[in-house]
C-alpha cells in the first residue's frame, strides 16, 4: 500500500488501469452487442473463435491491427491521423474522475461533473475532424450532422444535470454518490420530493446520453444505409477500430454517469455496509457499480437493436421542441420543490 | 397523426455538389447508381444511371426457340420468378392457344402467391435495412425460409425457379404440400401481427414514412408505376382484377389500396398484400381440382404469326410479355415490360427537394430489384 | 369514370388521325384495341388517351427488315377500367424517326432511350437521348436484325 500510495506510481497505475478498462471493455462490449444482436434476431451470434465465441474479439483485433491504415491521397493527413487520437483521448480522461466504488477513483477532482462535461464535448471535435480530414463528401455531411446533433443535444443533457447540481450542491461525483447512500430511495432517480419528475429526467439524460455517443437509433453519424460509414468512411483498419473503441468507451462513460447521477453510483441502495468489512466494502460497491452501469449498457444494446433509425431533422425537433421544454420545466419544478420544501 | 411537414430546400446560395450513390452503396440495394445534385442535405435533382447489370434478355428470347428461353425469364426479376415464368407461358399459350389443365393454373397460383410472400418479405426486410432497423431482416428471413423450403420441394430450386410449362406445370404438388402449405399459413398469421405490433407500428418508422415521398396516382400514370406503388397511391390497379388471368377471377381477395400516396402507404399496401395472399393460397388449396397438371402440347412449339401480349400482377407491379411472332420457332421480337423500370423512372420527379435520408426511404419504397430494370 | 370501348373507338375515328383502328380479342392478343397510326398522330393519339384517364405501360420497338420498316409499339393500360390499348407506328427503316412522347408522359423518356439504345430510332424533341441500358459509348444496336443473331 505504501509504494501504491506514491502519486506518481498511483497515476500510472490507474492510467493502466483505465486503458486496459477501456480496452477491453471495447472489445468484449463488440462481443455482447454481437452476441446480444444475435440473440434479438433468433441467431447464435459468433460461436466460432473459441468456445461460444470469447475470443472473437482477440481475433476481431488482430484483424484490425494487420490491415494497412490507408490515408486517401487527398485528405489532410495530418489531421486525419489525429482525429482518431482525439476521440478516445476524451473518454478516457473523463473515466479518471469516475468513482468506480468507494476510494477507487483515479483522480477525484472536486469539480468532476464539470470535468466530464467539458472533455466530453471534444468527442465532437474528433468526429468532425475525421470528416472534414477525409474529403469525402459523405463524411463531410456526416460531420456536419454530427455537430448539428450534439449542439443540439448537450443543451438538454445540461438542463438536466443543472437540476440535478441544485439538489445536490456539488460537482465532486463521490459527494454526489455520497449523498445518496442508505435505501435505494434515495437515489437521486427516487428522489420525487425534490424533483417530482425525477425518471423523466433520467430518461431525458438516457437519450441525450445515447444521441451523444451517437447511438442508434440515434447514429446520424453513421447512418450507413445513408452515408455509407459517414466521418468514418475512409478509416480503415485499427483507424477505425479506434473510432469503435471510442464509441464504446463513451456509452461506458455515459452509462456511468448515468448511475452516478441517478442510480447512487457504487451504493448498494440496502442501506450502509457493516464497517467490520473493510476493504471487501470497496469490492462490493464496485460490483454493484458494474452491475447498474452494465444493464444501462445493455439497455443501449437493446434499443439499437429494436429500433429503427430517426429521421435527422426527426432527431432535432425531439431535442428542440419536446427535451429541451421539458428539461426547462423540470428544472423550474425542480427549483421550486427546493425552494419550498428545502 | 401529425400534419405533413413542410419541407423548404435550402435558401442557401444555390451552392450545389454531385453526389455519387452506387453502384456500390449500401442503399442501392444490387448495383444501381444515382447521381444526385445535392444542395446541402437537400436532393435537387436525383438522375438514376442504370444498365449495370443489363443482359439483353429480349435479344436471347430472339435467338432462341422458346422454350429455351424459360428459364432466364426466373432471372430478370429473382426475386418474383414464379411471376415472370406466369407471363412468358401465358403469352405463349395465349398465341399457340393451348389449353391448360384446371389443376395446372390452380397450382400456379399457389405457387405464384407464395412467391409473392416471399419476395415482399425480403422487401421488407431490406426496406427496414434502409432506415436502419437491423433485426427484422432476421425474422423475414425465418419467414422467407418455410416458403423457399415448400418451393424448393416442389420446383427444385429455391430462387430463380423455372417450374410452369407451355401448357402446365412440370410435375404435381408432391404429397404433402398442402399440409405443409396450411401449416405455414397457420404459422405466418401472427407472425404477421408480431409484425404490426414491433415494427408498423413503431413510431420511429411511423415518423419517418408518413408523408414522405408522396406520388400522386397521376404520376403513376405518366410515369406507368403499377403494383404496390400505384395501389399505394390510392388506384386499386391491379392486373389479377383489371385483366384476370389463371384462375384468379374465382378467388375472393381483395386488393388493398392506401390513398395516402406517402412510403407508409406503400408499405402497408405491401403488408396487406402478404395477407391476401395468404388468403388466395388457402382458397387455391381449398378448391384445387384433380387432372393433369400438364396439357398436350405440339413437340417443336411455333407460334402463328402476330403480336401477343400478357400480363401478370408480379410482386413489383404489372410485368407484361410481348411476343412478335412470324412464324419461326424463335419469337421475332421479345419484350418484358418490367415493373422496377418504370417505377424508378418517377424517383426523379419525385425525389426532388428531399432530404437525402428521405428519398432513400422513397426509394426503398419503390421495391426495386435492379436486375429487372437493367433486363 | 372509366371510358368504353366505344368511346375510345369514336376518339380516333377523326380523320387524320388514325390510319386503321382494329378491335382484338382480349383472351386472343391480351390488348382490346389495336390503333395504327402515322409518326404525326403518335403524339394526339397518347394526348387523348392521356385525357381519357390512360397510363403509359411500355414503348418498344420492332425490326420488321423484310418490309424495310421500323415499328414503335405504344402500350397503355387505364387502371380503373379492363382496357388495354395498343398505339403502332411505322416508319421507313433507313430514317426512323418519330416525335417523342415524353411532354405527355414523361416516364416515355426512359422507354424511348431504351429503344433508341436497342434500335437506334430517333426520337424528335426527346431531351436527353443517350444510352440508358447500354454502355456511354456503344455505337452498336442489338435488336437491329441485320447482325447475325
Amino acid at each position: 500500500m505504501s509504494l501504491l500510495s506514491t502519486e506518481p506510481l498511483r497515476l500510472l497505475a490507474s492510467l493502466l488501469l483505465i486503458i486496459a478498462f477501456v480496452g477491453l471493455n471495447a472489445a468484449y462490449l463488440v462481443l455482447a452487442e454481437r452476441k446480444g444482436a444475435g440473440r434479438f434476431q433468433n441467431r447464435p451470434g459468433p460461436n466460432e473463435a473459441g468456445y461460444g465465441g470469447w475470443l472473437q474479439p482477440v481475433a476481431d483485433v488482430l484483424k484490425l491491427i494487420s490491415k494497412q491504415i490507408m490515408v486517401p491521397p487527398e485528405s489532410d493527413r495530418l489531421l486525419f491521423r489525429m482525429a482518431p487520437l482525439v476521440v478516445l483521448t476524451p473518454a478516457m480522461m473523463c473515466l479518471a474522475v469516475v468513482p468506480f466504488s468507494d476510494t477507487l477513483v483515479a483522480r477525484n477532482v472536486n469539480v468532476g461533473l464539470l470535468m466530464v462535461f467539458s472533455f466530453g464535448s471534444i468527442n465532437v471535435m474528433a468526429i468532425l475532424l475525421s470528416g472534414w480530414a477525409s474529403r469525402n463528401k459523405y463524411a463531410i455531411m456526416s460531420a456536419a450532422r454530427v455537430v448539428s446533433q450534439n449542439v443540439a443535444y448537450e443543451i438538454p443533457m445540461l438542463l438536466v444535470v443543472i437540476t440535478l447540481l441544485m439538489s445536490t450542491g456539488t460537482l465532486d461525483l463521490s459527494e454526489i454518490i455520497k449523498q445518496q447512500a442508505g435505501g435505494f430511495w434515495h437515489w437521486n432517480f427516487f428522489r420525487l420530493d425534490v424533483n417530482p419528475l425525477a425518471p423523466v429526467t433520467f430518461v431525458i439524460f438516457f437519450i441525450c446520453m445515447l444521441a451523444e455517443a451517437n447511438r442508434a437509433p440515434f447514429d446520424m453519424a453513421e447512418a450507413e444505409s445513408e452515408l455509407v460509414a459517414g466521418a468514418f468512411t475512409e478509416y480503415a483498419g485499427m483507424g477505425f477500430g479506434v473510432f469503435f473503441m471510442a464509441e464504446y468507451a463513451n456509452i461506458v462513460l455515459g452509462c456511468s454517469l448515468a448511475t452516478v447521477l441517478f442510480f447512487g453510483g457504487w451504493q448498494t441502495g440496502l442501506g450502509a455496509l457493516p464497517a467490520s468489512w473493510g476493504a471487501w466494502k470497496v469490492l462490493i460497491g464496485l460490483g454493484f457499480f458494474l452491475a447498474k452501469m452494465y444493464a444501462l449498457v445493455f439497455t443501449v444494446i437493446w434499443v439499437r437493436w429494436t429500433f429503427p433509425r430517426t429521421q435527422f431533422y426527426g432527431l432535432l425537433n425531439l431535442s428542440w421542441k419536446i427535451l429541451i421544454p421539458i428539461s426547462l420545466f423540470t428544472l423550474l419544478l425542480s427549483s421550486v420543490m427546493i425552494k419550498l420544501f428545502a | 397523426m401529425s400534419a405533413p411537414l413542410k419541407i423548404e430546400p435550402a435558401t442557401g446560395s444555390g451552392e450545389t455538389f454531385v453526389l455519387n450513390l452506387g453502384p456500390q452503396h449500401p442503399a442501392a440495394h444490387g448495383v444501381l447508381r444515382v447521381k444526385m445534385t445535392m444542395d446541402g442535405e437537400y436532393v435537387m435533382r436525383a438522375e438514376p444511371v442504370i444498365g449495370y447489370i443489363h443482359r439483353m434478355h429480349e435479344k436471347m428470347g430472339e435467338n432462341r426457340p422458346l422454350a429455351h428461353f424459360l428459364p432466364n425469364t426466373g432471372r430478370v426479376d429473382y426475386l418474383s420468378a414464379l411471376h415472370y415464368n406466369h407471363a412468358f407461358v401465358g403469352a405463349v399459350e395465349r398465341a399457340a392457344k393451348l389449353e391448360v389443365p384446371p389443376r395446372a393454373e390452380f397450382i400456379r397460383v399457389i405457387t405464384s402467391e407464395l412467391n409473392r410472400i416471399s419476395s415482399h418479405l425480403v422487401w421488407w426486410s431490406a426496406f427496414l435495412l434502409d432506415l436502419g432497423g437491423f433485426t427484422p431482416l432476421l425474422y423475414a428471413f425465418d419467414d422467407r425460409e418455410k416458403i423457399l423450403d415448400l418451393l424448393e420441394g416442389l420446383t427444385g430450386s429455391r430462387l430463380t425457379y423455372c417450374y410452369f410449362r407451355f401448357g402446365g406445370v412440370v410435375e404435381d404438388l408432391d404429397p404433402g404440400f398442402a399440409e405443409r402449405t396450411r401449416k405455414f399459413i397457420a404459422e405466418m398469421r401472427p407472425r404477421l401481427k408480431m409484425y404490426r405490433q414491433l415494427v408498423t407500428d413503431n413510431i420511429i418508422l411511423r415518423k419517418r414514412l408518413e408523408h414522405i415521398g408522396p406520388i400522386s396516382p397521376d404520376l403513376c400514370l405518366k410515369y406507368g408505376a403499377t403494383g404496390p406503388v400505384i395501389r399505394g397511391s390510392g388506384v386499386s390497379y391491379d392486373v389479377r382484377r383489371a385483366e384476370p388471368y389463371s384462375v384468379y377471377s374465382q378467388l375472393d381477395f381483395d386488393v388493398p389500396t392506401f390513398p395516402e400516396s406517402d412510403s407508409m402507404a406503400r408499405y402497408l399496401v405491401r403488408m396487406e398484400e402478404i395477407v391476401q395472399s395468404l388468403r388466395i393460397v388457402e382458397q387455391a388449396l381449398d378448391k384445387l381440382p384433380d387432372g393433369p397438371v400438364l396439357g398436350k402440347v405440339p413437340r417443336v412449339l411455333k407460334l402463328p404469326p402476330g403480336d401477343y401480349c400478357y400480363a401478370v400482377e408480379a410482386a413489383r407491379g404489372r410485368h407484361m410479355v410481348r411476343i412478335v411472332s412470324d412464324g419461326k420457332e424463335a419469337a421475332y421480337r421479345l419484350k418484358l415490360r418490367t415493373p422496377s423500370f418504370s417505377n424508378l423512372s418517377l424517383f426523379e420527379e419525385a425525389s426532388k427537394g428531399m432530404l437525402l435520408a428521405d428519398a432513400l426511404a422513397l426509394m426503398g419504397s419503390l421495391d426495386l430489384v435492379i436486375p429487372d430494370i437493367d433486363r | 369514370m372509366s371510358p368504353t370501348l366505344d368511346q375510345i373507338r369514336e376518339h380516333f375515328s377523326g380523320p387524320g388521325l388514325a390510319l386503321s383502328v382494329t378491335p382484338t380479342e382480349h383472351a386472343a392478343k391480351g390488348y382490346h384495341l389495336d390503333v395504327s397510326v402515322a409518326p404525326a398522330g403518335i403524339v394526339p393519339a397518347a394526348q387523348a388517351l392521356y385525357a381519357l384517364g390512360f397510363g403509359l405501360d411500355a414503348i418498344t420497338g420492332v425490326d420488321w427488315i423484310a418490309q424495310n420498316e421500323m415499328e414503335v409499339v405504344y402500350d397503355y393500360f387505364h387502371p380503373a377500367s379492363p382496357l388495354r390499348i395498343v398505339v403502332r407506328s411505322r416508319a421507313p427503316r433507313d430514317n426512323p424517326e418519330f416525335p417523342t412522347l415524353s411532354d405527355v408522359f414523361p416516364g416515355a423518356r426512359w422507354h424511348e432511350r431504351e429503344t433508341h439504345d436497342f434500335f437506334g430510332i430517333r426520337f424528335a424533341g426527346h431531351p436527353n437521348l443517350i444510352p440508358l441500358l447500354l454502355p456511354e459509348d456503344a455505337d452498336y444496336h442489338p435488336l437491329r436484325k441485320e447482325g447475325a443473331p
